[in-house]
């Protein structure tokens, strides 16, 4: 039997296993939806509304309008981080894992396919978050286009990192530790409803170790053209956080950890 | 792509475990095109492993193997293309629908869609009247189905089936005989692990004995009863014996039944003519036998045997 070579890219296995992805996250469109957005609406309310009106205003900001970036990134951390680990975990955990460690897939287009997917639901969560805060407070985006790619950038960093803990994880408990018991404190701590000159010292210069504090900085930034760092100190954070992941994933490519022995 | 040269050729392939466990010791294996290779061997032999490592589930320790003449780890993508893998357990999701779950696997081997072979696949394996019903409503021998559905989506040319008929009863166990036998009539390629000595004996056209790790043989089907299965004999004598004649002392023979058979445990392979000769002596013996009856050893005899010859 003569078959033609196999091309160099499995484009089509690619786009199956995200298509699949995608396809998951409709069939639970509910949780993945309406929670992050009424837990939202839910701080939009309590600190916007509420509590907000008498802050008045940070770095010349409405404290509702300061707190959007922050908001919407506290939502794309643990939706990239959860998605993209449960996305990977439930193969390996039903078996299914076979079918696909079989295929033809390299694992770059593994990694391109699931953590594509996870950063896909999470911009798209982050948008409608965004479009949700407009009913309660005014939003100008000083740059929009830096503020889309920021958004896709930090979705493709949470993803990837989800995506290797859903390699490493041994059980479900695993899953939820990161997202919950790290990422959501290190977020509240992070400058997402003050700014950290708010703080006074030594807090304010603990902070600073705090790596989600420069990531939530820059995001902000591309909203309010202002942030707690520089806009390069948010980025290189951020490319340095790709980078680690990458060097992670690398080495499970590499070794084929917890997926092949 | 010529003809002649094996599907599936391995090279002293070893695999030892990160736990130490050696589950493979150099093992050399070729498999022609289009016939049934039957591996047998009890469970933890090594035979999921084998397989394993030819569809790239588990990295492999030395060695080489070739799938149609290209390398499992240099040509992952074409020898995977090739195969396509049944896996002992039912792995599959809940959720999907048959149909959207081997368009999925068929998507995932990089092919085009093409509902016309789909569709044959699913008729050909009884399910295409379920084409739209969730996996999870499925019953076992339906999702067993579906798994070799799943496996054929991509059209591969070699087939693993590893332990296709565990759990299933008598008669699904015929079904899926019949199965496999019309694929490989449509030319494919199949090796299929079974610890059912009956199943290798029924369905393979040559059978590879692996037992810790090792093959200790690989046969033609029939070659490997004539070669190691025993035969014996009983010839039921008109009148008892208290024991054996001194005349008969050349033969291994055994009293039994109260001195009313005489049975004989021989090799056609060996002595060919130990029977007429014995049959013959009891002749000028004057001994009056009412009946003869010989039987062949089966698989699972000599599968013990041959273990024990090993260890």
């Amino acid at each position: 039997m003569s078959r033609p070579a196999f091309p160099r890219f499995n484009t089509r296995g690619v786009w199956t296993l995200y298509h699949f992805e995608m396809m998951r996250f409709r069939r639970t469109l509910w949780q993945s939806v309406v929670a992050p957005v009424l837990t939202t609406i839910l701080y939009f309310v309590v600190f916007g509304a509420a509590i907000g009106s008498r802050i008045g205003e940070i770095d010349g900001v409405a404290y509702g309008a300061f707190i959007v970036p922050g908001l919407i990134l506290l939502t794309v951390f643990t939706q990239s981080l959860s998605n993209a680990a449960f996305g990977i975990y439930m193969p390996r955990f039903s078996g299914t894992i076979y079918e696909t460690l079989s295929a033809p897939v390299s694992f770059f287009e593994l990694i391109l396919a699931y953590v594509g997917a996870a950063a896909t639901k999470s911009v798209i969560l982050g948008l409608i978050i965004l479009f949700t805060a407009r009913w309660f407070a005014p939003i100008d985006i000083a740059y929009p286009l830096l503020m889309l790619s920021y958004l896709v950038l930090v979705a493709f960093a949470f993803s990837l990192t989800g995506f290797i803990i859903g390699i490493i994880a041994e059980g479900f408990e695993a899953l939820q530790f990161v997202p919950m018991l790290l990422v959501t404190p290190l977020t509240f701590l992070g400058g997402v409803f003050y700014s950290i000159d708010m703080l006074p010292e030594p807090w304010r210069a603990i902070s600073l170790f705090n790596p989600i504090v420069y990531i939530v900085s820059g995001f902000r930034y591309s909203f309010h053209g202002s942030g707690d760092v520089s806009l390069w100190i948010s980025l290189g954070t951020l490319l340095g956080l790709i980078t680690l992941c990458l060097a992670i994933a690398a080495r499970i490519i590499h070794t084929g950890y917890r997926l092949k022995q | 792509m010529s003809t002649d040269n094996p599907m599936l050729s391995i090279q002293g392939l070893t695999k030892t475990y990160a736990s130490g466990h050696v589950a493979l010791k150099p093992v050399d294996l070729e498999v022609r095109r289009g016939e049934i290779l039957a591996l047998l061997g009890p469970n933890g032999a090594g035979k999921t492993t084998l397989i394993s490592i030819v569809c790239g589930l588990v990295n492999p320790g030395e060695g080489r193997v070739l799938v149609d003449g290209h390398d499992i780890l240099a040509g992952y993508r074409e020898t995977r293309v090739r195969i396509g893998l049944v896996p002992q357990e039912l792995h599959t999701d809940m959720f999907e629908t048959v149909l959207d779950t081997v368009r999925f696997s068929r998507g995932l081997f990089g092919l085009k869609p093409d509902p016309d072979h789909l569709r044959r696949v699913l008729e050909d394996l009884s399910l295409w009247e379920k084409r739209d019903s969730r996996i999870m409503a499925l019953s076992g021998g339906m999702k067993r189905r579906l798994l070799i559905a799943k496996a054929l989506a991509h059209e591969p040319a070699l087939l693993f089936l590893d332990e296709p008929t565990a759990g299933v009863d008598v008669e699904l166990r015929r079904d899926m005989w019949g199965l496999i036998r019309r694929l490989r009539d449509q030319g494919m390629t199949i090796v299929l692990t079974t610890h059912y000595i009956e199943e290798a004996e029924e369905m393979a056209d040559r059978v590879g004995v692996i037992h810790k790790g090792e093959l200790l043989l690989v046969e033609e089907t029939a070659a490997l009863m004539k070669r190691l299965g025993r035969r014996t004999l009983r010839v039921h004598l008109a009148e008892p014996l208290e024991r054996v004649p001194d005349e008969l002392s050349d033969w291994s023979l055994e009293l039994e039944d109260g001195g009313m058979v005489l049975s004989l445990s021989f090799s056609p392979a060996e002595a060919p003519d130990s029977v007429p000769r014995l049959l013959r002596q009891l002749n000028q013996l004057d001994l009056g036998f009412a009946d003869i009856h010989t039987s062949q050893s089966s698989l699972e005899e000599i599968f013990v045997e041959l273990v024990r010859e090993q260890s």
